[in-house]
């Protein structure tokens, strides 16, 4: 097909892409601007499949059929909770899609198909120049090392994330050195990029890359603990997209640099906005350990017979008379799949003529957006979903917080004990509220590892038990008062 | 090199357009938008089959392609297994991505 046309076409895929995520920006308009998105991408696909330059269909086929399957199994059968295990794979996914072109770019350039293993390592006398004149070919090196090396960390990076996430890994395991070890291995992976620069026949310098980045990715998330996982999600959606970008320049594709530029994008707002809402900076939330100075709070000393237990039936009679109730929920709804028992108590509230809105707060549950989906599959009016900035001057006029499974992001100690190490950590001031329920298992510590002032409150009542089986007992109550 | 400029001006203006688009995706919205940009980033898909399609050696000559190269003494050639492998994981992406988000938005829809 004539490259002027094909370009038009990737040019108008671009604008579907940019149509689609604009659709996104609304509620009313997030379904259709998904399709306007997977609209662009089918004629991208299309117009790609007319090239003169494919003649072979069998691989391409092969793949599509396994893909599809793979893909369409994936979407269908995930549950809600699980959404970031499967954002995580599909991050590592198009990190993997990244390395492997790029890969394929380099042999194919190189023209000569190794026909075995030791082929892959033998290097070959080549210039430049047969990546293109001048310093196009090495703009092209560069891209192609980049791309192998981002699509690489993003492949098993994302791996590590989704081991966490299943909580397949429990541990935290690092580098010895910690961030040096990992600077050390980044170092050595760009220098590996600057040999193949220097010298493109160099397959040895390709095979390096390629191992110290997988081991880079591997070592970056491992010791990250699974409450900052929002944010490693979110930096690793990035590495896909930049990945996606940097593979458009080896291929001057017009449409990749489009695409993987927005997704770039993207996932680096999303990462600030997390870090924002921990007050933490990127290379601390990467390297550093959260509990890190700070003075040492006992926990023994601020709850010590200071804090009030509740039946459910108490909290019912509580709710009954209650005009506005807030609902803060937190990784311990979704870890009790409580969504939906937490939905038929708000609706019996609601019967009775109570307001009743969800605060959340952006780092709640695993990754972005995580408690927004999960309250919307329970069938919550996201209208009812308020994010933190709006919900905190109502608290004062709020009579009840119910807080279903989250601890440090409604920690005072945030707000007032300059010394802890989450101080500055913009929180949910739900201590403002007339009454605070926590319904939560124990008194023990969420993942900053601090007592929370919160529990000790006098007008704070403890609920202990499973999330799920406290709201479902406490709509029965209420629903017989 | 001209081209090479004209590619790094579509990216730069991309980042710009992507900042001014996303800030304004509300919260509620997050989880739909990464899985959603997990869709759009499958667009290596377009590379992908270049890589898996092209006639990168003598030994495809005879157009069998995969079963040849899976079946015959000969390896699997590089290119076209790696461009398979890019076909399989870019197009999880697109089919998965655009799938579960379009499962989530509908679930937003409903009132």
């Amino acid at each position: 097909m004539n490259p002027t046309i094909v370009s038009f076409v990737y040019l108008f895929a671009g604008i579907l892409f940019i149509l689609g995520i604009k659709g996104l920006t609304k509620p009313k308009t997030a379904v259709r601007g998904n399709r306007l998105s997977a609209l662009g991408m089918l004629i991208a696909v299309v117009v790609t499949l007319l090239d003169s330059s494919i003649v072979n269909f069998s691989y391409i086929i092969a793949g599509v059929l396994v893909g599809g399957i793979v893909g369409a199994t994936m979407a269908l059968r995930i549950q809600m909770t699980s959404m970031p295990q499967m954002v995580a794979l599909l991050n590592g996914f198009g990190g993997g899609a990244s390395l492997t072109i790029a890969l394929a770019e380099y042999y194919s350039q190189l023209g000569q198909a190794p026909t075995s293993f030791a082929d892959i390592l033998t290097p070959i006398a080549i210039s430049a120049s047969a990546f293109g004149q001048g310093a196009e070919g090495t703009i092209a090196l560069v891209s192609i090392g980049l791309t192998v090396l981002i699509g690489a960390v993003t492949l098993t990076g994302s791996f590590v994330a989704f081991a966490k996430l299943q909580e397949l890994m429990k541990k935290s395991y690092g580098l010895p050195g910690g961030p040096i070890g990992n600077a050390i291995f980044l170092a050595a992976a760009v220098a590996a990029v600057v040999a193949l620069v220097m010298d493109p026949g160099n397959t040895a310098a390709m095979v390096s890359i390629v191992a110290l980045a997988l081991l880079l990715g591997l070592f970056l998330v491992m010791p990250i603990g699974g409450a900052d996982m929002p944010v490693v999600i979110a930096l690793l959606n990035s590495y896909s997209g930049i990945a996606a970008a940097l593979a458009g320049f080896i291929l001057g594709n017009t449409v990749l640099i489009v695409a993987g530029s927005l997704v770039g994008t993207s996932g680096l707002i999303l990462t600030q906005i997390m870090c924002v809402a921990m007050n933490r900076s990127l290379a601390n939330v990467l390297f550093g350990k959260m509990a890190a100075g700070g003075d040492i709070v006992d926990a023994d000393e601020v709850y010590a017979g200071k804090v009030t237990s509740a039946q459910p039936d108490e909290v019912a009679l509580m709710l009954e008379m209650a005009e506005r109730v807030v609902i803060v929920p937190g990784y311990g709804m979704a870890m009790a799949q409580a969504q939906h028992a937490v939905r038929e108590l708000a609706d019996a509230m609601e019967a009775r003529g109570t307001e009743v809105e969800y605060g959340i707060h952006p780092v709640a549950g695993r990754m972005p957006g995580h408690m927004n989906v999960l309250l919307a599959e329970a069938e919550v009016p996201y209208d009812k979903l308020v994010e933190m900035d709006r919900i905190n001057p109502t608290f004062e006029d709020t009579d009840v917080v119910i807080i279903i499974g989250a601890n440090d992001v409604t920690n005072p100690m945030a707000r007032e004990s300059e010394g802890s190490p989450i101080y500055g950590m913009p929180i949910l001031n739900v201590d403002k509220a007339k009454n605070v329920v926590v319904i939560k298992r124990s008194l023990s510590p969420g993942f900053a590892g601090l007592p929370n002032p919160l529990f000790a409150m006098d007008h704070t009542l403890m609920v202990y038990g499973d999330g799920k089986k406290a709201v479902i007992e406490m709509t029965t109550a209420l629903n017989q008062a | 090199m001209e081209i090479l400029i004209l590619l790094l001006a579509l990216f730069v203006l991309s980042l710009f357009l992507g900042v001014e688009l996303i800030t304004k995706v509300p919260p509620t919205l997050h989880t739909p938008l990464m899985s959603g940009t997990n869709a759009v980033s499958g667009i290596t898909l377009v590379g992908a089959l270049l890589a898996a399609g092209s006639d990168s050696s003598p030994l495809l000559v005879n157009g069998l392609g995969f079963i040849a190269a899976a079946g015959s003494d000969s390896s699997p050639l590089l290119v076209n297994g790696l461009g398979f492998i890019a076909v399989t994981l870019a197009t999880i992406n697109v089919v998965g991505g655009y799938l579960v988000t379009n499962r989530m938005l509908a679930m937003f829809k409903r009132k």
